[in-house]
């Protein structure tokens, strides 16, 4: 693995976040650590991609903290995360270059980044389409690549912000099979997602944020059965869209 | 930026075809020598016998003067007597020779609004068009035809610009251009015989006023002051001026014709206060 | 309508018989306008790429001053490389005035600003697709240039040929540094002036569909291999 000392526990204690003079993130607090599945659910413009893209150092916050395992956010954090963003956001370039081109920044000796491609095409299924072009991929195949070209990174925290949206069940569900591979492997996933269902299938965790403000926090088993919100229980019910 | 510098060099000089040894000057040359013809015939000759290569710029005698003084050049082949005499006095010019005359012309539309056909007096005929207020097309351009021309209105106590001017049409173009525009708008103009010559609308236009010694057109060649642009290529430039003013160099020019007319009547006489470069 | 059709019959004449002079003239051409095209890539689109990607003081400055250096006319950018070359400028003991070299510095002059907008132009909707990736990857400025010279290729094609079409038609600016001398500074559009100021209009407007025919087949190459350039990358 790559230099440096694990970042999880995360711990963010009163996170705040404007964009243009408008609070998006309001005196945020939450847990993330150990292994497994956390969902971010909340209805539209509730500040999930935010929130994701804050703990990746997108966006700066103008108050509260973010402590990785004690430490305060910085290149060596960044680099133990990855982000799968909602479009693939290819390069034009083949399926294999845009492993190369995320692997590139990280300095790895040959044989490293060798064995790394080899396991990620192998494992993403990719080999048939390894020297296609990656732009002239199925969005499925171009999401499928995307999350190959953020775990090749080997990151200990996987951020994803909701893969699956534009995709058909059959490409959902196969990009959910290797996302719950990838938990079972030992990274944490930080899953944003619309899809309540979903949320269902892979949670373990799950953030319930709402007009910018985390309400529940709480084992997928209680939020799902017994929330404590009446958002999340229309949330869930359908109601409010998601 | 290492590699792409070095690469920019190396186009620079690949686009720099000059091979060694080459003997050449570059000439300043008016353009009615060069749009007539005149120097595509003579310079053959001369290249054959001597073996150097004119580099010829045409541009208006002004310019070519101007490009002179800043020793851009080696020679000036120009044609207004008063400028190239200030070149040489101040300086910039040595070993001036006028090498051939022609005539400047007056010409206009045939019914001659002002009734100038047949004067022998040039600036009589400028003062007649100016008070006929008819159309009269100028160069503009500081040429030394747009400067002989000047001169002629001021000869003939015509000022420019102060009355109204709407009829003097200054259309700071080459000869050709504006023997052009002269022809359709049905204007007088002042041209030199060899563009006249070789324009082809020439029916369109006549001529009316010829033969006044004030309408003399003198070309002369002056070479750049190695003194003052120490690296002129006077030897080759002087080569060429000695060679324009040679016995072979005279019949060159008084072989060149336009139809079945001489354009340039041979006239050799070099300055005697230029000895100072013998 | 005499001219026009004497014209189209020079034209064709010309491009046939494949007239020596008139070879040696359209070489030349190419040889400069490629070669201040080139320059001007080489210079020009790394800088783009740094207006587009990066922020730093003067950058507004500079993509206002690009943009207007943009409508320069070729006459103004030719007395300034004459002034700078001439024996008496800054520059004269170089030697450089009335060669072909010349015309390549003034043509990458009036190239160089075409190039810099249109690629800032085309890069900064690039790198503001790109931006987050790049940065979620860790990616370094020199790095993100790079990458957007790359992903941009295809376009930056036509803003490289849209330069070319500037330096292959302008006359102004090689007209006076080069002076139009025969066989040695004398291309396309400086042999059409001289036609048009010998009043040989016929043989001048023959040239300039010379020149025409070269334009289209210079960008019918370019666009018959970007085509397959681009069937590989995208299939
Ligand atoms: N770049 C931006 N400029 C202006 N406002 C923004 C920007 N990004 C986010 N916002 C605002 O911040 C709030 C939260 O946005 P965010 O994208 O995090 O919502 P979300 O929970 O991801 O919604 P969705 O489910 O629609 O993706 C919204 O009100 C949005 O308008
Ligand atoms: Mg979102």
């Amino acid at each position: 693995m790559a230099l440096g000392q694990p970042i999880l526990p995360l711990e963010v204690r009163d996170l705040m976040v404007e964009i243009g003079g408008r609070r998006v993130l309001d005196r945020v607090s939450l847990t993330i650590a150990g292994q497994g599945t956390t969902v971010v659910l909340g209805p539209n413009g509730a500040g999930k991609s935010v929130l994701l893209r804050t703990l990746h150092g997108l966006v700066k916050p103008v108050a509260g903290e973010m402590r990785w395992n004690g430490r305060p956010f910085g290149p060596d954090v960044l680099s133990r995360q990855a982000l799968v963003f909602q479009r693939p956001l290819l390069l034009r370039r083949s399926v294999v270059g845009n492993l190369v081109f995320a692997l590139r920044p990280r300095g790895l000796a040959r044989g490293e980044r060798q064995r790394r491609l080899a396991a990620i095409l192998a494992r993403f299924a990719l080999e048939a389409l390894a020297d296609r072009p990656a732009r002239g991929l199925s969005g499925g195949e171009q999401q499928r690549v995307a999350l190959a070209r953020a775990l090749v990174l080997e990151p200990e925290l996987l951020l994803l912000d909701e893969p699956t949206a534009s995709l058909d069940p059959a490409a959902t569900l196969v990009i959910e099979d290797l996302l719950r591979r990838t938990a079972a492997e030992g990274t944490h996933l930080l899953l944003v997602t619309h899809d309540v269902a979903q949320a269902r299938r892979l949670a373990d965790r799950v953030i319930f944020l709402h007009g910018g403000r985390v309400l529940e926090e709480a084992p997928a088993s209680v939020f799902f059965t017994r929330p404590a919100t009446r958002e999340a229980f229309l949330c869930l019910a359908g109601e409010l869209p998601t | 930026m290492k590699p792409s510098l070095s690469g920019l060099f190396l186009l620079l000089c690949a686009a720099t075809p000059v091979q060694a040894g080459e003997r050449y000057f570059v000439l300043q040359s008016t353009t009615s020598v060069q749009n007539s013809g005149l120097l595509e015939h003579i310079l053959p000759l001369f290249t054959a016998q001597t073996g150097i290569q004119v580099r010829v710029v045409a541009v208006g005698t002004g310019q070519a003067l101007y490009h002179a003084r800043n020793g851009d050049g080696d020679a000036v082949l120009v044609h207004d007597p008063e400028a190239e005499r200030a070149f040489v006095r101040e300086g910039f010019g040595v070993l001036r020779c006028e090498v051939a005359r022609n005539d400047f012309v007056l010409v206009g539309p045939r019914n001659d609004p002002a009734g100038i056909r047949g004067l022998d007096d040039v600036v009589d005929a400028f003062r007649r068009i100016a008070h006929s207020r008819a159309l009269f097309v100028s160069r503009g351009d500081d040429s030394g035809t747009h400067r002989r021309e000047q001169a002629l209105w001021r000869q003939a106590g015509i000022e420019l610009g102060v009355a109204d001017t709407s009829w003097y049409r200054q259309v700071g173009s080459g000869m050709t251009a504006t023997l052009t525009i002269a022809a359709n708008l049905s204007a007088y103009t002042l041209t030199d015989r060899a563009s006249f010559l070789a324009f082809s609308h020439r029916r369109e236009l006549e001529e009316l006023v010829r033969g006044d010694p004030r309408l003399e057109n003198l070309y002369a060649i002056a070479l750049v002051n190695p003194e003052r642009h120490p690296r002129v290529r006077f030897a080759e430039a002087r080569s060429f001026r000695d060679w324009l003013v040679s016995p072979e160099g005279q019949a060159a020019i008084a072989a060149f014709r336009l139809g079945d007319e001489r354009a340039f009547t041979p006239a050799a006489r070099c300055d005697a206060d230029t000895g100072s470069r013998r | 309508m005499d001219e026009l059709t004497t014209a189209f019959v020079g034209a064709a004449a010309l491009i046939l018989g494949a007239d020596p002079a008139l070879l040696e003239i359209v070489a030349l051409s190419l040889l400069v306008s490629l070669s201040a095209v080139t320059i001007a890539a080489l210079l020009g689109l790394p800088l783009g790429a740094v207006l587009a990607a990066l922020r730093f003081p003067g950058r507004r400055v500079m993509i206002v001053a690009v943009n207007a250096l943009m409508g320069l006319p070729p006459v103004v950018v030719g007395l300034f490389i004459y002034l700078l070359l001439s024996n008496s400028g800054p520059l004269g003991a170089l030697g450089l005035l009335y060669t072909p070299s010349a015309m390549v510095i003034a043509q990458t002059v009036l190239v160089m600003p075409i190039v810099v907008a249109l690629a800032h132009e085309l890069l900064s909707s690039l790198h503001e697709e790109y931006d987050e990736l790049f940065r979620s990857l860790g990616l370094r400025p020199a790095a993100v240039l790079a990458t957007l010279l790359w992903e941009g290729r295809f376009g930056l094609v036509t803003v490289l040929l849209a330069g070319f079409g500037r330096a292959i038609a302008e006359v102004g600016a090689v007209m006076i540094v080069g002076g139009n001398i025969a066989h040695l500074t004398r291309v396309m559009t400086t042999a059409i002036a001289l036609e048009t100021a010998k009043g040989e209009i016929a043989q001048a407007l023959a040239l300039g569909l010379v020149l025409l025919v070269l334009a289209f087949t210079v960008n019918l190459l370019v666009a018959l291999f970007r085509q397959a350039a681009m069937r590989l990358a995208y299939g």
